[in-house]
């Protein structure tokens, strides 16, 4: 879903940043085990970076802001293996394997593991010449979706500048409903502070965000 | 989809120690898992993967113009044409500081942060407060970590929302003159290549 909670720019209300000093790197055993687990679950392939995204976002918001970010991606975690067939309601509920498992493609082994975790390439080739060149203004479309983007609500019908090309990339906002990568031309736009937050605003930020080809309208 | 009924957010939190147990069990005995690369991949970001890979290429740049150039063109290509820094994925891109610019790094919709160059994301990143106010008062989000910038210095925010990721490249303190790339690391902190801090300075 787009418009929930985890689209937090822009809102006020939460507090002050509380750096905590000397931080480790997992706060307890199990966050680094849910960690480990969403790796080698989602090296399955059977959901999408978008997907799994998709998913913390249909959590409800009081559990989404109760819930801490290791808490979240349990979760998350805890639905796609039911939702994708891989463990049943009740094996949940015993902790045991009831069933035979399903069959998989992929699975990451020891040796795997061991090697330095790189990330994924989301590139792609691509399909159409880019609609925009470094310099063009442009304006966010009002999309208000049902389903998952990456257009974030503080940036959505806003006038802007293209700043950069990234290449073509992986749609996440079809990626993330099994409509496949649908690769589109990726751009950094910039926004003053003021077309952002009004004329109140501090004249002295801009912000940017990385935004998809059908994000965009030209001026 | 939540279909189920989350009337009951506490029970959908406690016990969670348990059900990360249950859970590993169950996809231990179903084949699915290894638990001993459950194990390399904690010990990988506990003790291998950290910031000292991103304190690397910014030391690296500071000292080598023609690295710094290759790394603020293609972070991705630099990092990985250095021997001592672990190997860093697709469009990692390094953004600089300047006396007229300051970079600030944050994902408004999730926590999307460049875990091969700083390891796994700060608590405060992935908070609510972070999130909700880089990009609308990053002032006051640096005030919260102490740090004041001239009042003329513009303010850049990226919101990494695909898959891109950022590191900023932070001005290099004066009095490092002739160090060394190991002992410019040492100041490069996680933070200022977030842009919530500056190089800890030259004693």
């Amino acid at each position: 879903m787009s418009n929930t909670i985890h689209d937090m720019g822009g809102m006020h209300g939460f507090g002050k940043v509380e750096p905590e000093p000397n931080e480790p790197v997992f706060h307890a055993a199990w966050e680094g085990r849910v960690h480990a687990l969403q790796r080698v679950m989602g090296a399955i392939g059977l959901w999408t970076i978008d997907g799994g995204r998709a998913s913390l976002e249909t959590l409800p918001p009081q559990t989404y802001l109760a819930a801490t970010y290791y808490q979240r991606w349990f979760l998350g975690l805890e639905r796609r293996v039911v939702t994708h067939g891989l463990v049943g309601a009740d094996e949940l509920a015993t902790g045991h394997s009831l069933h035979t498992p399903a069959p998989l493609t992929r699975k990451i082994s020891a040796a795997d593991a061991a090697k330095p975790p790189i990330r994924g390439n989301f590139e792609r080739p691509a399909t159409a010449f880019a609609h925009f060149k470094v310099g063009d203004r442009v304006r966010t479309r009002n999309l208000n979706p049902a389903t998952h983007t990456r257009l974030p609500r503080y940036a959505r019908d806003k006038e802007g500048v293209i700043e950069a090309i990234r290449g073509c990339h992986v749609y996440p906002d079809t990626a993330a409903i099994g409509q496949g990568d649908n690769p589109q031309w990726l751009y950094t736009v910039v926004f003053t502070g003021r077309e952002l937050w009004g004329d109140d605003a501090d004249p002295s930020i801009k912000v940017s965000i990385e935004a998809f080809e059908p994000y965009l309208i030209a001026v | 989809m939540p279909d189920h009924d989350h009337d009951h957010d506490h029970s959908e939190l406690s016990d969670i120690q348990l059900r990360v147990r249950a859970l590993e069990t169950i996809l231990t005995e179903k084949g699915y898992v290894d638990p001993a690369a459950l194990d390399l991949i904690v010990e990988s970001y506990e003790t291998k993967i950290g910031p000292k890979n991103g304190a690397h290429l910014v030391a690296r740049a500071w000292i080598d113009p023609d690295f710094k150039a290759a790394l603020l063109a293609d972070a991705t290509a630099a990092a990985n044409s250095l021997g001592h820094v672990s190997p860093v994925g697709s469009h990692l891109i390094a953004v600089e500081n300047t006396p007229r610019t300051h970079n600030l790094v944050v994902c408004t919709l999730c926590s999307c942060y460049p875990w091969e160059v700083l390891g796994l994301p700060p608590v405060w990143y992935k908070s609510a407060p972070y999130r909700s106010r880089a990009v609308i008062d990053p002032k006051g989000v640096l005030s919260d970590f102490g740090v004041t910038l001239p009042a003329d210095t513009e303010i850049r925010i990226w919101d990494s929302t695909a898959e891109t990721r950022f590191i900023v490249v932070p001005m290099r303190p004066l009095g490092t003159e002739n160090w060394s790339e190991d002992r410019l690391a040492d100041i490069v902190t996680r933070d200022c290549m977030i842009g919530t801090g500056l190089p800890k300075s030259a004693p």
